[in-house]
C-alpha cells in the first residue's frame, strides 16, 4: 500500500517531519541509511540557537524564532508520548567575546537586525564584570558577551531516541539500513533501494543531509550544498560549572562540558586532528580556566551540511513535483519548525508558513 | 618534538623485541609506555621482582628480563609513563608525559599495545571486589599483593595460572566456577594435532591442572547461570551446575574467559578489522609482516591476534626486519633468511591456539546476558537496553551509541565494545562483520585540557627519559 | 585505619608513608601502585558513579577500565596509573552530573 509521504533521510530533520506529519494522520514511511554513515543528527551541538542566524536574511532570523517559541511545546509532547527526557533549558546564550572591536561589532550588526525584526529580538550586553556574577567561573580573558534571552540548548542524542521511539508509536513505518538508488514517478513516487525495496509513496521528502549531493540532481533539484567539518569535544562529568550555552562551551545536562568547533573545508572527512583539539582546548580554558583540569574524554569530527548562504533550503522540484528538498545546517533548532509548520508547507494547507525566503532559486545565476 | 625512525607504542613482548631488532638494524627507535617500567602486562615489573615473587610466578614470568635487558642499546629511547592519546597520519603520535603534553613523528609507527580481557558482563559484575583474572595477576606482579577468599570464574588457562599462583603464595582460592563444557572438550579434539605439536604448553596446561588438584581447590565444571551477589561489594557468586543450583560466599570474585586484541589505537587510524571465528574477536587486517592498511603502521603482538608472550616477541621482530627493510637497513635476502627462522618458530608457538580457543570457548551466557546486566559499566547501559536499540532500528553500535550512551564513558567501548556488537548481531540476525564496532577516535587515553592547550604553544617541554 | 581488606601484601617492600583518602589517615608503601595500595589498606569503594551513585573499585589493573578514578590536586586520575607518594590528597571525584548540582 503506497505511503502519504517518503521520507528519504530518518535524521533529527526527516523525523521531525515525519511526526509533523503523522500527528496529521498522514502514512509515513521514512527510508534511512547505515551505522556507518555520515550522520549530523549525531555529531552536533545540540544548540536551540536564535542569535547570529539570519543576519543578512531577517526570515531567518523569524523562522529560527518560531522555531526556538515552539521548541517547549514540542519537547514536551514528545518527552511525555516516550517517556525521554530531551533536556530542553531556554534560559538565554551568550556569544562570549575576547576583544571590545569584535563585541561592539557584533552589537551593531544585531541592533540593525533588531529593527528589521520590528523590535523583536531580545539581547543585552554584558561587560566583564556583569558576564562573571552570571557566570563565576568565565575567565578574565572574556571581555563580555552578548547574552540572548531566545537561545537555549537541549540533548540532541535524546530527541533523536525520541524521535526514532515515537515515529514508531505513531504509526510511522521506518526502514533502516536501505540505500536509496533511484526515484521515479508516473501516478504516484516509486523509491527504489540498492536492496530491492521499494517503497511507493503520493509525495517525497528528500532530508538525506549530505545524502542530497548524490540524490538531489535524481529528483530535480540543484541542491548546492557542501560538508564542512566541526570538530568537537567533550569532557568527563563534571560539577556544575557553565550555567548558559555559548557556541565555545555548554555543560551537558549529562554533566559533560562540550567543547566546539572548528569551521573546516575539508570534504566527507570527518576527522580529529591534534591542531584542531588544542586550537579549541585553548579557545575553552581561555574562557573558563578551570577547564585546564578537566579531562577530555571524546571527541569527534561531524560534517555541517551548508548551503552556499548558509541558509536552510525548502524546494518543491520543479520537475516532479511532489517532490521536496528539506535541508538545513541546524537541524536540532529547527526541529520544532519542522515538526510543527513545515508540514502545512508540504501539504500546502492555510496557515503554511511563507518559505520562499528559503528556495533554490536564490541560487539561481542572475 | 621527538623524531625517530621507528615509534613502538607498548613495551611489552612484542614492543621490546622489535626495539631492539629494529635498534641492530641501525634505526633509532623512541618506545612509549605507559608504565614506570618496560614489560608490558605480562612481564610487568619483572625488572623489580623480590625472589618470593619469582618463585610464585614462575620461569615464564623471569624470562621477560632477556627482553627488559636487551632495551638498552645507544639506538633505543623508552620514555617510561608516556601516554599516547592520538596517532596521526600513520606517523605522528601526540602524549603525555609527566602531565605535560609532547608529539614524536617517526617514519614508521608499531602498534605493540597487547590484549585486554574479554568482556564478561554477569549480573553484578560491577560490585567492587569483582575484577578480571588479569588485574589479580598484575597486583601479584606489580605489588605482590593476593586476595583471599577469592572465586575464580570463567574458563581458559590464564584462570589455572593464576589459581596455582595463588596457591603458591599461600592465598588460595575458595574455588573454580569453570563455564567450559565436555561437548566444548570434544569439539576441541580435532585440533589436538596442533595441541600435540604445541606439547609444551600442553604439559603446562596440565601441570597446572594437578597442582590445583593437590592443593584441594573445588572445580566446578559446566556452570551456568552465573551472578554475582553483594550489596556495596561482593558477597557471593550463584550459579547452576546442571539443574542443582550452588552459591559460594567470597569476598571477591576474579573473571576471566579469555583476552581479546587491544583494538583501541588500530581503530583509531581507521585500519580495518575483521570478525575471526575461532578467536571470537575482532582481529585487525594485517600483512605477514604485521602492516596494516596504513602503510606506515605495522601491529604485532596480541594486539593483532591472541598467541601468547613468546608468539608476540616472535611477531615483533618479523615486523622489524620489515620495517627495517622499507628504510633501508637491511638487505631483501637477508631480511628473508631471518624471518624464516622467526616464522619456524612462530608456527610452533601458535600450534596449540586452536585447541585452546576451541576448548575454552568464551561463557555464552556473558555473550547474551540476562536484559538486566549492566553491559556498558561507565554509562550504565543495560542489555536489555541494546536490545531496544535494535528494536529501534539500531543496526550498529554507533547509533546504539547515540541512542544510550554506550561506549561514551571514560573506557570509550574497552569493555563493552565487544558485548554491544554482539548482541546487536543477535538481535538483528546478522554477521559480527556487518554489524561492526564502536568507531575509535581521540583522546585513546584521556588528556586534560589544559595539556591539549599547550601544543598551541611553540616552546614545547623536552619529554624525560 | 580502614576496616580488614581481603587483599594481602605477600612481601612487604617498601617504607609506609603518611596519604589521605577522603580525610582519613593512612599508611601505604611509597612507590608503590597507588590502587593496589589503597585495596590492602581497605579502601572500598573508591568512587561512586556519576550516573546512578552506584560504588565501584578497581576492576582491570591496567588503566583500560577506568574503574579506580580517584581524584588528586583537583584532577580526576586512574589510581592504578599512579604511584604512592608521600602526603598524597586523594578524594573521591567529584564527578556528579550536572543535574545533581
Amino acid at each position: 500500500m503506497a505511503s502519504d509521504y517518503a521520507i528519504i533521510g530518518g535524521g533529527i530533520v526527516g523525523l521531525s517531519t515525519a511526526w509533523g506529519l503523522l500527528k496529521r494522520g498522514l502514512r509515513v514511511t521514512v527510508l534511512d541509511g547505515d551505522d556507518g554513515s555520515f550522520r549530523a543528527s549525531r555529531g552536533n551541538f545540540g544548540l536551540v540557537w536564535v542569535q547570529s542566524k539570519g543576519m543578512k536574511q531577517p526570515r531567518y532570523a523569524q523562522w529560527s524564532q518560531a522555531s526556538a517559541a515552539a521548541w517547549a511545546g514540542f519537547a514536551a509532547e514528545l518527552g511525555d508520548a516516550t517517556g525521554h527526557n530531551l533536556g530542553l533549558e531556554q534560559n538565554g546564550g551568550y556569544d562570549l567575546h575576547f576583544s571590545e572591536e569584535s563585541l561592539e561589532a557584533t552589537v551593531a550588526d544585531y541592533e540593525i537586525l533588531k529593527e528589521k525584526l520590528g523590535g523583536d529580538y531580545p539581547f543585552e550586553v554584558l561587560g566583564h564584570n556583569a558576564l562573571r556574577r552570571e557566570e563565576p567561573a568565565i575567565g578574565p580573558k572574556v571581555v563580555g558577551a552578548i547574552l540572548h534571552h531566545q537561545d537555549g540548548h537541549a540533548n540532541p542524542l535524546n530527541l533523536l531516541r525520541a524521535l526514532a521511539d515515537d515515529v514508531r508509536r505513531l504509526g510511522g513505518q521506518v526502514l533502516n539500513g536501505k540505500q536509496v538508488t533511484h526515484v521515479d514517478k508516473s501516478d504516484l513516487f516509486r523509491v527504489s533501494c540498492a536492496d530491492g525495496t521499494e517503497v511507493q509513496a503520493r509525495k517525497i521528502v528528500l532530508s538525506a543531509g549530505l545524502g542530497a549531493m548524490s540524490l538531489g540532481s535524481m529528483l530535480g533539484f540543484r541542491a548546492p550544498i557542501r560538508p564542512q567539518r566541526g570538530q568537537v569535544m567533550i569532557t568527563e562529568k563534571l560539577p556544575k560549572l557553565i550555567n548558559r550555552p555559548s557556541l565555545i562551551a555548554r555543560q551537558t545536562d549529562e554533566g559533560g562540558i562540550q567543547i566546539g568547533a572548528t569551521n573546516e573545508e575539508v570534504g566527507l572527512d570527518d576527522h580529529v586532528t591534534q591542531t584542531g583539539l588544542s586550537g579549541l582546548a585553548a579557545e575553552a580554558v581561555a574562557a573558563f580556566p578551570a577547564l585546564a583540569k578537566a579531562q577530555l574524554v571524546r571527541s569527534w569530527g561531524a560534517l555541517r551540511i551548508l548551503s552556499p548562504d548558509g541558509l536552510p533550503i525548502y524546494q518543491e522540484s520543479p520537475d516532479m513535483p511532489g517532490a521536496y528538498l528539506v535541508t538545513c545546517h541546524s537541524g536540532i533548532t529547527l526541529a520544532a519548525a519542522h515538526a510543527r509548520f513545515l508540514p502545512d508547507w508540504l501539504e500546502g494547507t492555510e496557515g503554511a508558513p511563507n518559505l520562499e525566503a528559503f528556495s533554490e532559486d536564490r541560487f539561481a545565476l542572475s | 618534538m621527538h623524531n625517530a625512525d621507528l615509534i613502538v607504542i607498548g613495551a611489552g613482548p612484542a614492543g621490546m623485541s622489535a626495539a631492539r631488532r629494529a635498534a641492530e638494524l641501525g634505526l633509532s627507535v623512541l618506545i612509549l609506555d605507559e608504565l614506570p617500567a618496560a614489560g608490558g602486562q605480562i612481564y610487568r615489573n619483572v625488572d623489580r621482582a623480590s625472589t618470593t615473587r619469582i618463585d610464585i610466578l614462575g620461569k615464564d614470568y623471569t624470562h621477560g628480563r632477556t627482553l627488559t635487558k636487551a632495551l638498552h642499546h645507544e639506538n633505543i629511547t623508552h620514555l617510561k609513563g608516556a601516554v599516547v592519546w592520538q596517532i596521526e597520519d600513520g606517523t605522528r603520535v601526540a602524549f603525555t608525559q609527566n602531565g605535560k603534553a609532547a608529539l614524536a613523528v617517526g617514519q614508521r609507527i608499531l602498534l605493540a599495545t597487547g590484549a585486554l580481557e574479554r568482556p564478561m558482563p554477569l549480573p553484578g559484575w560491577t560490585l567492587p571486589g569483582v575484577m578480571t583474572a588479569g588485574a589479580a595477576q598484575i597486583l601479584l606482579k606489580q605489588s605482590g599483593i593476593a586476595c583471599q577468599g577469592a572465586v575464580l570464574v570463567g574458563s581458559g588457562p590464564l584462570l589455572y595460572l593464576i589459581a596455582t599462583q595463588m596457591v603458591r603464595a599461600g592465598v588460595p582460592p575458595l574455588a573454580l566456577i569453570e563455564t567450559q563444557t565436555t561437548s566444548d572438550l570434544t569439539k576441541s579434539m580435532r585440533h589436538l594435532g596442533g595441541a600435540l605439536r604445541g606439547w609444551p604448553y600442553l604439559v603446562k596446561g596440565l601441570r597446572m591442572l594437578w597442582e590445583l588438584r593437590r592443593a584441594g581447590i573445588p572445580r566446578h565444571v559446566g556452570a551456568k547461570h552465573i551472578a554475582i551477589e553483594g550489596d556495596q561489594a561482593a558477597q557471593a557468586v550463584t550459579f547452576n551446575i546442571g539443574k542443582a543450583a550452588h552459591r559460594i560466599e567470597c569476598d571477591a570474585v576474579l573473571l576471566h574467559h579469555g583476552v581479546v586484541p587491544n583494538t583501541q589505537a588500530a581503530r583509531s587510524i581507521d585500519i580495518p578489522h575483521r570478525w575471526d571465528d575461532a578467536q571470537n574477536c575482532f582481529v585487525p587486517e594485517c600483512d605477514v609482516w604485521g602492516r596494516s592498511a596504513v602503510a606506515t603502521a605495522f601491529i604485532a603482538g596480541d594486539g593483532a591476534g591472541i598467541g601468547g608472550a613468546k608468539a608476540a616477541a616472535l611477531a615483533g621482530g618479523i615486523a622489524a626486519l620489515e620495517i627495517a627493510h622499507d628504510l633501508e637497513g637491511i638487505a631483501t635476502s637477508d631480511r628473508d633468511a631471518a624471518a624464516r627462522k622467526l616464522r619456524k618458530q612462530l608456527d610452533s608457538e601458535r600450534a596449540a591456539r586452536p585447541f585452546i580457543d576451541a576448548a575454552y570457548p568464551p561463557y555464552a551466557g556473558a555473550i547474551a546476558p540476562p536484559d538486566e546486566t549492566i553491559i556498558c559499566r561507565c554509562e550504565e547501559v543495560t542489555a536489555g537496553d541494546i536490545r531496544r536499540f535494535a528494536g529501534l532500528g539500531c543496526l550498529g553500535p554507533n547509533q546504539a551509541k547515540a541512542f544510550g550512551r554506550s561506549g561514551m564513558g571514560p573506557c570509550q567501548g574497552r569493555y563493552c565494545g565487544l558485548s554491544v556488537s554482539q548482541i546487536l548481531a543477535a538481535s538483528n540476525k546478522a554477521s559480527l562483520d556487518d554489524t561492526g564496532y564502536y568507531r575509535i577516535r581521540p583522546p585513546l587515553k584521556p588528556v586534560t585540557l589544559g595539556e591539549l592547550a599547550t601544543l598551541e604553544e611553540p616552546d614545547m617541554h623536552e619529554a624525560q627519559k | 585505619m580502614k576496616t580488614d581488606s581481603p587483599f594481602r601484601e605477600i612481601d612487604p617492600q617498601s617504607e609506609h608513608v603518611p596519604v589521605r583518602f577522603e580525610g582519613q589517615d593512612l599508611t601505604l608503601p611509597l612507590g608503590e601502585n597507588l590502587a593496589g595500595a589503597l585495596l590492602v589498606a581497605g579502601v572500598m569503594p573508591f568512587r561512586h558513579t556519576p550516573v546512578s551513585g552506584a560504588p565501584r573499585g578497581p576492576f582491570c589493573m591496567m588503566g583500560a577500565c577506568f574503574d579506580c578514578l580517584v581524584q588528586i590536586d583537583g584532577m580526576t586520575v586512574q589510581a592504578c596509573m599512579l604511584q604512592v607518594t608521600e602526603g598524597l590528597e586523594i578524594t573521591m571525584p567529584a564527578a556528579r552530573g550536572a543535574a545533581d548540582a
